[in-house]
């Protein structure tokens, strides 16, 4: 029995240990009333980076929210790194080496960039120091003394993803983050993807912008009506390009 | 005698004086007002029964257990402040997710049934509490007369706010609580646990109110209606300075103080008024307040 042939396309195009850091199961997610998220299935190994695409209100953010418990109610299975969450109180789950980044990026007004950037709790050891983070994102560290709301949009982008490196967080949850941005700061941040997935980081991308996840994913899910509908791995990327376009109507 | 604009020197400065002390009063509870309402949005009506628990504590603690004044500086606060953090933990976070109306009404409610209880054992007319041996007398300035314990009072009243605003405004938890201001999902998704937050947060403001109220039990009479008596003028003072800014508080409270101060001066029928006068122009001009950000 041929053991390479075996093993999953992702684990082909790079190496992983193959251990899953976050194992989702039937996850379904409500706000009030309404039923967003139907059975939910997806797991990512650690080290990988995977995307979740689909179009506006298939429930990709509302993925990651039910996974930070961030939504109304939840239900089914949300094992991270081997703990079971679904029970769990919200600020526990960050403790378990999570970083999240809203789509609204969430930089706070009343706190200038540093502040902003020291805010979240340190969750795990080894997390960036400040001057690293600052040797990657030079222009946060010239308008450190700013209040947060000034910067520019691409700026903001870069603080909400950068305070979330400081915490020692293995597995990023990215939503949107090129939405509204300017081409040259897209490139920068694909990079920073780059570079953060070459430190093991393990990162869950909720992108619109499909030619900005295409090149840096191990793999891809699509979600419509609050379910996974597909997955796709780097791999099979070539020959699925067209029906994956037909799924995101793009 | 010199005068100024026909007044004595001795009688404007010690209105002055007077004035500054009342804002100081101001100044303390409408500082634990504005962090309370900036984290839980709950405009907090039982400040002033949380400053009158204060005085009465105080009061309650020297006549049957011999607790002095200084200690009582101490741990008056700390005792109402645990009570404050167990309304929060047991009736406010029930209805936290209802309409912030609802934590009005309780809080009022609450300050109701603090003040109804005491007026049941002690009476409306009130005690006095003595002034501590250390600060009897005062100084004589030439101009005027200045109390030692209302210096005292004065002092230790600059000393919270200051060290109050630089917890807030500089240290990391002050940090983690403006962040909570604005965003508390978020907050809770970096980890930080802010119910917790919310509960050390309503303590710490009604403890505030406690220390004005253990500040205040020398100076007025402690009896069970002396914080509803203060609190219209407080919520006015709040007004003026804009709901949640600390500075702002800080300031408008002194501030007003003063001005009603003045008004005793050169208007003394106008003193009781002359705050909501303020607080009307104030609204008309600049409807977030002095300090407050436009919505």
């Amino acid at each position: 029995m041929n053991q390479v042939a075996e093993r999953p396309a992702a684990a082909q195009y790079r190496e992983h240990d193959g251990v899953d850091m976050l194992r989702v199961r039937d996850l379904h997610a409500f706000y009030g009333e309404s039923h967003i998220l139907h059975g939910v299935d997806l797991e990512v190994r650690r080290g990988e980076l995977i995307t979740l695409l689909g179009r506006n209100g298939a429930g990709r953010s509302t993925t990651l929210k039910a996974i930070m418990s961030m939504v109304g109610r939840r239900t089914g299975s949300i094992v991270i790194n081997g703990t079971e969450t679904i029970a769990m109180k919200p600020h526990r789950i960050p403790r378990l080496g999570i970083g999240y980044c809203p789509e609204e990026r969430g930089i706070f007004a009343s706190l200038d960039v540093e502040e902003n950037l020291l805010l979240p709790p340190t969750v795990r050891s080894g997390g960036m120091s400040l001057d690293e983070i600052y040797a990657m994102f030079p222009n946060l560290y010239e308008r450190r003394r700013s209040q947060g709301t000034r910067l520019s949009g691409g700026e903001q982008q870069m603080l909400a993803m950068a305070r979330i490196l400081r915490t020692g967080a293995q597995m990023l949850l990215l939503d949107e983050i090129t939405e509204g941005l300017a081409p040259v700061i897209v490139q920068t941040l694909g990079e920073v993807l780059l570079k953060l997935r070459d430190r093991g980081m393990t990162i869950v991308l909720v992108e619109q912008n499909f030619r900005f996840a295409a090149p840096l994913a191990d793999r891809h899910y699509v979600m419509e009506h609050g379910r996974i509908v597909e997955e796709i791995a780097a791999a099979e990327l070539p020959s699925k390009r067209d029906h994956l376009h037909t799924l995101l109507g793009v | 005698m010199t005068m100024i604009f026909g007044v004595p020197v001795a009688v404007f400065m010690g209105q002055l004086l007077l004035g500054l002390i009342n804002g100081a009063f101001y100044a303390l509870l409408s500082l634990g007002l504005a962090v309370i309402f900036g984290l839980l949005k709950i405009v907090n009506f039982a400040h002033g029964a949380m400053y009158m628990l204060g005085a009465f504590t105080t009061l309650l603690g020297m006549q049957y257990l011999g607790v002095n004044y200084w200690a009582a500086l101490l741990l008056t606060p700390l005792v109402v402040g645990l009570g404050g953090m167990l309304v929060e933990r047991v009736l406010l976070r029930r209805i936290a997710h209802l309409d912030h109306l609802y934590g009005l009404l309780l809080t009022f409610g609450l300050a109701l049934i603090f003040e109804g209880s005491l007026i049941n054992f002690f009476g409306v007319s009130g005690a006095r509490y003595p002034t501590p041996d250390a600060l009897q007398g005062g100084y004589q300035l030439g101009f005027m007369f200045l109390p030692k314990y209302r210096a005292w009072v004065l002092l230790a009243a600059i000393i919270v706010c200051v060290f109050t605003w630089y917890m807030i405004e500089r240290t990391r938890l002050g940090a983690y609580l403006r962040a909570g201001t604005e965003n508390p999902a978020l907050m809770q998704a970096f980890g930080v646990n802010v119910p917790l937050l919310v509960t050390l947060t309503y303590g710490f403001g009604v403890a505030l109110a406690a220390f004005a109220g253990v500040l205040a039990a020398p100076l007025y009479p402690v009896s069970p209606t002396m914080g509803s008596n203060l609190l219209i003028v407080v919520f006015a003072v709040v007004v003026i300075g804009g709901m949640g800014s600390i500075l702002g508080a800080i300031l408008t409270g002194l501030g007003m103080g003063l001005i009603e101060g003045l008004t005793k001066v050169y208007y003394p029928e106008a003193a009781n008024t002359v705050i909501f006068l303020v607080m009307i122009l104030v609204l008309l001009l600049r409807p977030a307040g002095l300090f407050g950000k436009e919505a």
